[in-house]
């Protein structure tokens, strides 16, 4: 189960597949094959035809990443040392001064406080809520897949419309304030996105109600994977529902919960749509995410040097934080698979 | 099996040479035509993309065509925010049109600068001394990149009908009076402003008036010139827009409200009978327009008064802010563009965009045709002010004016002091 979540375990099962159904000219010798044939001329040509192979799928992907991820990143780069206000030529260098006025802004400041603020809330939030209901959902009840298919519908919408819809519904006579006036908790309501107090707290909630869905889809398919057999060990063992959720599901979905989590924190730091549609990074830049400050800086302040040094800083932050939950948290559950590998070979 | 590999080889680049020969000779073939000169095409965006604006475009462009035979026009007519959006990035990839619209100061500085902007000062004197005091706004030093089409200025619209309840008999003329219509118009319970600072400009609009008020001419162009603002009127401004806002005349839910656009906006609030008045400038009666079911806006009960006079203040009570639209030509455009912006600012055409009341003329000769009675009196404050100060973001460009509304918004929100907002203003232009 780990292993199939590990990008890398993918990837290899995907490229020998397609290998292995490549046919080559001199009948179905395929990469296994040849791999345990003998060596010599013959093998050696296969060898090269292999690779030609590998370099003629791969190329293509390779060409679009090339073109559409590391150029775009070596331009920003380039940009973020220059001042520049994107008519005319680059020609103002000014070395790292748009980094340290980045990073001696305020509002920027402010920004990755946000988006820290919001990764470390989505975990802290949806992880508990995510966790209860895919545990409610996986047992078996009538209705069992209408239910999933309500809590997956937020996160199939498309950002803009959910954001908008909810833009809608929380303006000071939107259709949230109506129904709390009408269920008597008049006292409750907000300007919710008006108010810079509480602007936070309303993204927040409705990026939990967007994002819950994923959480409980990728748990639901992270319990598939935990064995029947060992909650009938537990019932028999006289252990209660929860007891058995507590000591034997949940430590299981462990790889599960922490590739959430990483997909998670990567998506809070870059957050974007939804805070733009809801708030725009306002009311007086209360929810200014890194994203939205350099867009601000960019197409409304035509300051392209200087949003280009904010895009590497948030480029470099995602970088570094990815790094390290990869090396201290993902790989962990890496290590674990080959462990668990090596202690079956001994076994046998 | 070979062979018949190399032989596809070999007709495949024989295929792919052919396609590129035949491309480059296309290539060459329109390259002829352009270069004998008989026939130009100019490219052309504006904005009016729904009738009659368009409409009244597109006879523009035909009837040019017309008179200069060989000319050919291609309009695109495309919603506001749209165009601005595609202009920037036009200008940036170098694939711009030959004429487009110019909203002057700061930003079509930064046009001039990179050279992408041609100078029409020697090319139309006629039509520019036509204008007048009209074409300040689009010179950098003291010449002329575009000509303004319509030029306005911001002043309060109101519900007459809602004042009449209040028991306001006159608009406001002075802050005291504008107070006194808050407080009224509170006590009747009817909110009495809706502002968008959501979307900044609309709040900042008042701090650029009580600076207006505030700063003597000469202090306002110490300022907007020069970055000098050691004369104590431009926190003087700040204090009276706190005081302002301490009597809390503006909607619920204000800082997060937008200019324009839906029901819930600021505009909108005017337009639903929500609100009683709004800060906003002439294109106010269009936009309420759209945005209520029988398309009529406030209709008979839409009234207009100027911003009211400051007590003390050094500046000219009955000077406006405002800014308008402007035809330029792009610096590589073919001569024929100079020609077509003079058409456009003829005053046939003037006196037509007048009848239309798609905005308020810039010839004198055109004033006379304005039809709607609300935009005639706009007009006849705007002819009457002794100068009209273009909008500080404008004039400062985009960075800097950018940074300057932020810290009035964040005054509305009670986090920004008058000091806050000139020391913004600074820290921005060191930066440029």
């Amino acid at each position: 189960m780990a292993g199939d979540l590990t990008p890398r375990g993918g990837h290899a099962t995907r490229t020998a597949a397609a290998t292995a159904v490549n046919p080559g000219a001199t009948g179905h010798a395929t990469a296994w094959s040849v791999a345990s044939g003998p060596r010599g001329r013959a093998a050696s040509s296969n060898e090269w035809r292999k690779r030609l192979e590998i370099a003629f799928f791969v190329a293509p992907a390779l060409l679009l990443f090339a073109l559409f991820v590391v150029v775009p990143v070596v331009q920003a780069a380039r940009y973020s040392v220059f001042k520049w206000n994107g008519l005319g030529p680059l020609d103002d260098f000014v070395g790292l001064q748009n980094y340290t006025n980045a990073l001696a802004d305020t509002i920027f400041q402010r920004a990755i406080t946000n988006n820290l603020t919001i990764a470390a809330l989505s975990i802290a939030i949806q992880l508990p809520i995510g966790l209860l209901i895919a545990l409610l959902l996986n047992r078996k009840f009538r209705g069992q897949t209408a239910m999933r298919v309500i809590v997956f519908v937020p996160y199939v919408l498309a950002e803009v419309v959910a954001g908008v819809v909810w833009k809608l519904m929380l303006q000071p006579e939107g259709a949230v304030n109506a129904f709390l006036e009408t269920i008597g908790l008049g006292a409750f309501t907000q300007l919710w996105v008006g108010d810079s107090g509480v602007a936070l707290w309303t993204v927040m909630a409705v990026l939990t109600w967007k994002y819950v869905g994923l959480a409980i889809v990728l748990l639901l398919a992270g319990l598939q994977g935990v064995p029947e057999d060992l909650h009938e060990a537990a019932q028999i063992d006289g252990a209660s529902w929860w007891q058995a959720q507590r000591k034997i599901t949940i430590p299981l979905l462990g790889p599960t919960i922490r590739t959430w989590m990483f997909l998670s924190m990567i998506g809070s730091l870059q957050l974007f749509d939804m805070v733009w549609i809801l708030t725009k990074g306002g009311p007086d830049n209360a929810t200014v995410t890194m994203a939205t400050y350099l867009i601000k800086q960019g197409t409304e302040r035509s300051q392209y040097g200087y949003s280009s040094a904010v895009a590497i800083i948030l480029f470099v932050i995602s970088f570094v934080l990815a790094t390290l939950f990869q090396t201290f948290v993902l790989n962990r559950d890496a290590g674990e698979d080959k462990t668990a590998k090596r202690r079956k070979k001994v076994a046998r | 099996m070979k062979r018949t590999a190399a032989l596809r080889a070999v007709a495949l680049g024989a295929a792919v040479a052919l396609i590129a020969t035949a491309c480059s000779s296309g290539g060459g073939a329109e390259e002829g035509t352009d270069g004998e000169g008989e026939n130009v095409t100019l490219t052309w965006w504006h904005n009016s993309n729904n009738s009659p604006g368009k409409d009244y475009y597109e006879d523009l462009a035909d009837e040019f065509e017309g008179d200069n035979p060989g000319v050919t026009i291609e309009v695109t007519a495309l919603q506001h925010e749209d165009m601005l959006t595609k202009l920037d990035a036009a200008f940036q990839t170098g694939d711009h049109p030959d004429i487009y619209m110019e909203r002057g100061g700061g930003e079509l500085k930064a046009h001039v600068e990179a050279g992408l902007t041609k100078d029409l000062t020697d090319e139309l004197p006629d039509t520019i001394s036509a204008l007048g005091t009209a074409v300040s706004g689009w010179q950098v030093e003291d010449r002329t990149y575009a000509l303004p089409f319509s030029l306005g200025v911001v002043g309060f619209w109101y519900n007459k009908a809602m004042f009449a309840q209040a028991g306001i008999t006159t608009p406001p003329t002075t802050t005291a009076e504008l107070d006194a219509a808050v407080e009224a118009l509170r006590s009747a319970g009817i909110e009495p402003v809706s502002v968008g600072a959501g979307s900044g400009w609309p709040a900042a609009h008042y701090w650029y008036y009580y600076s207006l008020r505030q700063c003597s001419q000469e202090a306002l162009n110490e300022g907007t010139q020069s970055f000098d603002f050691s004369d104590p009127c431009w926190l003087r401004a700040g204090e009276s827009l706190q005081s302002f806002i301490a009597t809390e005349p503006f909607n619920t839910g204000f800082l997060g409200t937008e200019a324009q656009g839906t029901p819930e906006s600021a505009s909108g609030l005017l337009a639903n009978r929500k609100v009683a008045m709004e800060l906003a400038g002439q294109w106010e009666p269009g936009v309420m327009q759209g945005l209520t079911d029988d398309g009529q806006g406030l209709g008979d009960d839409t009234g207009w008064f100027p911003f009211p006079a400051v007590d003390g203040g050094e500046g000219e009570p009955t000077a406006q802010l405002g800014g308008g639209d402007a035809w330029a030509c792009a610096e590589d455009a073919p001569a024929a563009c100079v020609d077509f912006i003079e058409f456009l600012l003829s005053n046939d055409a003037q006196k037509r965009f007048a009848e239309l009341d798609m905005g308020l003329p810039t010839l004198p000769s055109a004033a006379a045709f304005v039809a709607a009675p609300e935009l005639a009196q706009v007009l006849a404050v705007r002819n009457e002010a002794p100068y009209v100060q273009l909008y500080l973001d404008t004039a400062f460009g985009e960075n800097i004016g950018g940074a300057m509304n932020e810290a009035i918004v964040s005054m509305f929100n009670g986090n920004n002091t008058p000091q806050g907002i000139v020391d913004a203003i600074q820290a921005a232009a060191a930066n440029e």
